[in-house]
């Protein structure tokens, strides 16, 4: 039970991997983790979130402000490989019309466990 | 003899706990026969209820307690969630549930943003009582149409 973060830069564009679960446990560790990230005029940051496989709410409101926190500066964010079920979180809160992300079908579904 | 199984576990108000929960939460929706997604909807609306207590709790600086209790039917689980920090006759709390109230614990809980829309988006009812602390009551049934009504359940 746990949330992993790793970067890496590439230029202009910034990839991150998230692993793990989000929630109100792992939340602080994850938006920390975000705040690392050195924010630049046009800069791509694109999150994977395909080993995420848990997320609630207290994930969703770190994103969002992760999002406003990085368009505030001119950048951009993308969150890519959603498994099915991090998708439909995006589209049932309507975020998905906001925000851009890019689910993957492919992504194997992963039990979480304690 | 009863028509459900009722198991009811009392957990510290302290967000280390929350995911131990949805995975028990988990094991025993399994055990009715829902779906992976029907569960997975579940363990969502069971955290974004014990988180709002928990954040509550945290707030007040106090050292509560969760209590939830579940009810197994052959067709549904009901789901309670209490920050009274007492344990509660599930047949005489589910009797004074009421219809849904926009009251000022209800008020508390959406603060908390998106949580109490996922929970009544992702269980097939939600219910409030706020009699000596905040009850939540959600429902979920096992989806018919994925589900016959002579599978059994199976043993792991």
């Amino acid at each position: 039970m746990n949330v992993n973060v790793q970067f890496r830069e590439d230029g202009e564009i910034i990839k991150g991997f998230i692993e793990g679960e989000v929630d109100t446990y792992t939340a602080p560790l994850l938006r920390d983790e975000l705040d690392t990230i050195r924010i630049f005029e046009g800069v791509l940051i694109e999150l994977d979130l395909s080993q995420v496989n848990y997320m609630d709410s207290t994930g969703l409101g770190i994103f969002v402000a992760f999002y406003k926190k990085v368009l505030k500066q001119n950048g951009n964010l993308k969150l890519v490989a959603l498994s099915s079920r991090l998708t439909r979180l995006f589209e049932i809160t309507g975020l998905s019309e906001l925000m851009d992300i890019e689910s993957n079908k492919r992504v194997k579904t992963i039990n979480e466990s304690i | 003899m009863r028509a459900f199984d009722y198991i009811e576990l009392r957990i510290p108000a302290k967000p280390q706990y929350v995911s131990v929960m949805r995975l028990t939460i988990s094991g025993l929706a399994t055990r009715v026969g829902f779906s992976y997604d029907q569960i997975e909807d579940m363990k969502i609306a069971v955290s974004e209820a014990i988180t709002n207590v928990v954040q509550h709790a945290y707030n007040d600086g106090e050292d509560g307690d969760i209590v939830i209790g579940s009810a197994l039917y052959s067709d549904k689980i009901e789901v309670m969630i209490s920050d009274c920090g007492n344990s509660f006759n599930f047949e005489v709390v589910r009797a004074n549930i009421g219809p849904y109230h926009e009251n000022d614990n209800v008020e508390r809980l959406r603060e908390g943003g998106l949580g109490l829309f996922l929970m009544e988006t992702l269980m097939d009812e939600v219910r409030f009582n706020n009699d000596g602390g905040v009850t939540v009551f959600m429902t979920k049934y096992v989806n018919r149409e994925q589900v016959g009504e002579d599978v059994e359940s199976v043993s792991t």
